[in-house]
């Protein structure tokens, strides 16, 4: 802000109440605060009064007697067999599918960086399967997947036993396999973005003074690329958290055990309009999410500072 | 000194090489799903039936010929437009769907993208410490599931008895805070010289705003509207949680429901339906890539 005009701007100092209620606010200062008022009556509105409704839904007996029941919803919840089975049918698709999520897109954002030939074409098909529609490829990815299919071949060639891929304990690698086709391009983009940042001045030093190729991967790229391990690490499992789309569009509503998620749950749920089970999934959910977030906050400010310093 | 100078290139060969490869092997992988939706939507139907009619054959019995083996056909043995001429001309629920997506994406990413740009415009003039409240507020919703979303989404629905209408996709995702996040990050790269040259010129903050940071973002905002319309041109959960009725569903959720008798027009329509993704992937591909990165951090 000091860097603009101090004619019409006075400096900033801390104040109890906000600008707006201070007087003596100019007409554009009005009309920027102005501005930002559609978008927060919309978030307001659509967002957090039904949040904060949840909140209490979640806290509530049902929704007529409204008695305050404290954490009953969270404990029936837990104990919940369904709920169980999808919590811990998201975990585990999310402890495969993110690790895998962030190593390999970090490894073609080195292959990128790599001196090959047709790279841009590369990363082109790289990224191309985030913008096909999940909805387009699901009737491929059967066809491949199938007990008499594509991939069951394919494998046949190296004395791999015909796998019913779709209708057995696999049906979990089938789906990470997607989530991976399509998640992969946009973590390889934003590892692109944190190699170029390296300073190149750094690496040069490192390659005069003979350190090889593992040296400077292990001790500088990887050393700057820390925040941004971590920040595509908790979008890999946010979007993990998202990858029912994928399965349900591979196996419609009531899909094999091992892929009941955590959505399959509430959707059931709003089904039965059960709302107090709804509102305290929702609302753990949000925990969770709120934890994450705070962690990824943290430690981006830690690790940035660490590298910039 | 020279062979070993001569070791280490053909190492460093060798090494690229490998790469290379690993990033052929990669590419196959990426391009086969598109690629085959692509080339077999040509297909005729009695030559899709005899390939994959196993697949799809859960519903009826019928009695063409069907392989005991799944064919991947890369190419078909006969090219025809057959699939097209039958979605375009003679079925119209799948147009009907494909227009359902679009009424819904169309107005979701106009709304949201001009709602974030004045949001975006005035977080990026105004830096007290309720900005950063905001912003945190709004990092926060945006990484949200849907599944935490859906519920209060849901509530609001049948409070306003929006329920099974498109306001009730349309009103959430026009006020998503996605945009105004990754808005904001590219107005604070336009030149702080800029806008104070205006302010001493005498424009007001409208005026700034329409002719100064407007055209400053032009590929900003293209680049946030791809990103948004991808989001929602792909949307599954919303739709059965808060639009129930099938008949205004979009294609994205109605494609999954395709039966047996229906699969040569399944691909085309499937093929249809990534055309104007593709379409936007391939003219705005820089300025995805450029969105991609901006979305890279979560600080404001």
């Amino acid at each position: 802000m000091k860097q603009i005009s101090k004619k019409t701007i006075k400096p900033q100092k801390r104040h109890a109440l906000p600008r707006l209620f201070r007087g003596h606010v100019s007409r554009d200062r009005l009309v920027s605060i102005a501005m930002f008022w559609p978008s927060l009556l919309g978030v307001t509105v659509f967002f957090i009064i039904p949040f904060l409704v949840v909140c209490y839904y979640a806290v509530i007996n049902n929704p007529i007697q409204h008695e305050f029941v404290f954490l009953k919803n969270f404990a029936d919840l837990l104990q919940n067999s369904s709920f169980r089975l999808a919590a811990k049918n998201t975990l585990t698709f999310s402890a495969v599918a993110v690790p895998l999520a962030v190593s390999l897109a970090l490894l073609l954002a080195l292959v990128l960086e790599a001196r090959i030939p047709l790279k841009s074409q590369f990363r082109t098909f790289f990224l191309s399967p985030m913008m096909v529609p999940v909805a387009s490829i699901v009737l491929i990815w059967q066809v491949l997947f199938h007990y008499n299919g594509a991939v069951n071949d394919w494998l046949a060639i190296f004395g791999v036993a015909k796998i019913d891929w779709l209708k057995s304990e696999y049906n979990q690698l089938v789906v990470v396999l997607l989530f991976l086709w399509k998640n992969l391009g946009y973590n390889m983009i934003l590892f692109m973005a944190g190699l170029s940042n390296i300073p190149r001045d750094l690496l040069e030093v490192a390659e005069v003074e003979g350190a090889t190729p593992f040296f400077k991967f292990w001790h500088i790229k990887l050393r700057f690329l820390s925040p941004t391990i971590l920040f595509v690490t908790i979008l890999s499992l946010i979007n993990s958290f998202k990858v029912f789309r994928e399965i349900y569009l591979l196996t419609g509503d009531y899909p094999y055990e091992g892929l009941y998620m955590l959505q399959h749950f509430m959707n059931n749920n709003f089904a039965s309009l059960d709302y107090q089970r709804l509102s305290a999934a929702a609302l753990l959910m949000a925990v969770v999410m709120v934890v994450l977030i705070a962690i990824l906050f943290v430690a981006e400010d830690k690790l940035g500072k660490d590298v910039e310093g | 000194m020279g062979r070993r100078w001569q070791t280490m290139r053909r190492k460093r060969y060798f090494g690229r090489g490998t790469l290379f490869l690993l990033a052929a092997f990669f590419a196959i992988a990426f391009l086969l799903p598109t690629v085959l939706t692509i080339t077999n939507s040509f297909m005729s139907q009695t030559e899709l039936t005899a390939n994959y009619g196993q697949v799809f054959s859960g519903l009826n019995n019928s009695k063409s010929y069907m392989a005991e083996r799944i064919n991947l056909q890369f190419i078909p043995d006969k090219v025809t437009l057959q699939q097209y001429a039958t979605v375009l001309l003679k079925s119209p629920d799948y147009l009907l769907k494909f227009w359902n997506s679009v009424i819904l994406v169309v107005p979701i990413v106009l709304g949201q993208v001009g709602i974030a740009a004045l949001a975006a415009y005035s977080l990026t003039r105004y830096r007290g410490r309720a900005r950063n409240v905001i912003f945190f507020l709004y990092v926060i919703l945006m990484l949200m599931p849907y599944q935490v979303m859906l519920v209060p989404n849901r509530l609001v629905a049948e409070w306003t008895n929006l329920l099974d209408t498109r306001w009730a996709i349309i009103l959430p995702g026009v006020f998503a805070p996605f945009s105004v996040f990754l808005l904001t990050k590219f107005m604070r790269r336009i030149p702080a010289a800029l806008i104070e040259a205006a302010l001493l010129d005498g424009a007001s903050e409208w005026r700034i705003f329409t002719r100064v940071c407007l055209p400053q973002c032009r590929s900003a905002l293209y680049s946030i509207a791809i990103l948004v319309f991808i989001d929602y041109w792909n949307m599954v959960e919303q739709p059965i949680i808060l639009l129930p009725d099938t008949a205004k569903q979009p294609l994205s959720v109605y494609l999954s429901t395709i039966n047996a008798g229906e699969v040569g027009l399944a691909f085309a329509v499937a093929t249809i339906y990534m055309v104007p993704s593709l379409l936007l992937f391939l003219h705005g591909e820089e300025y995805l890539v450029e969105g991609i990165t901006h979305s890279g951090s979560v600080k404001g």
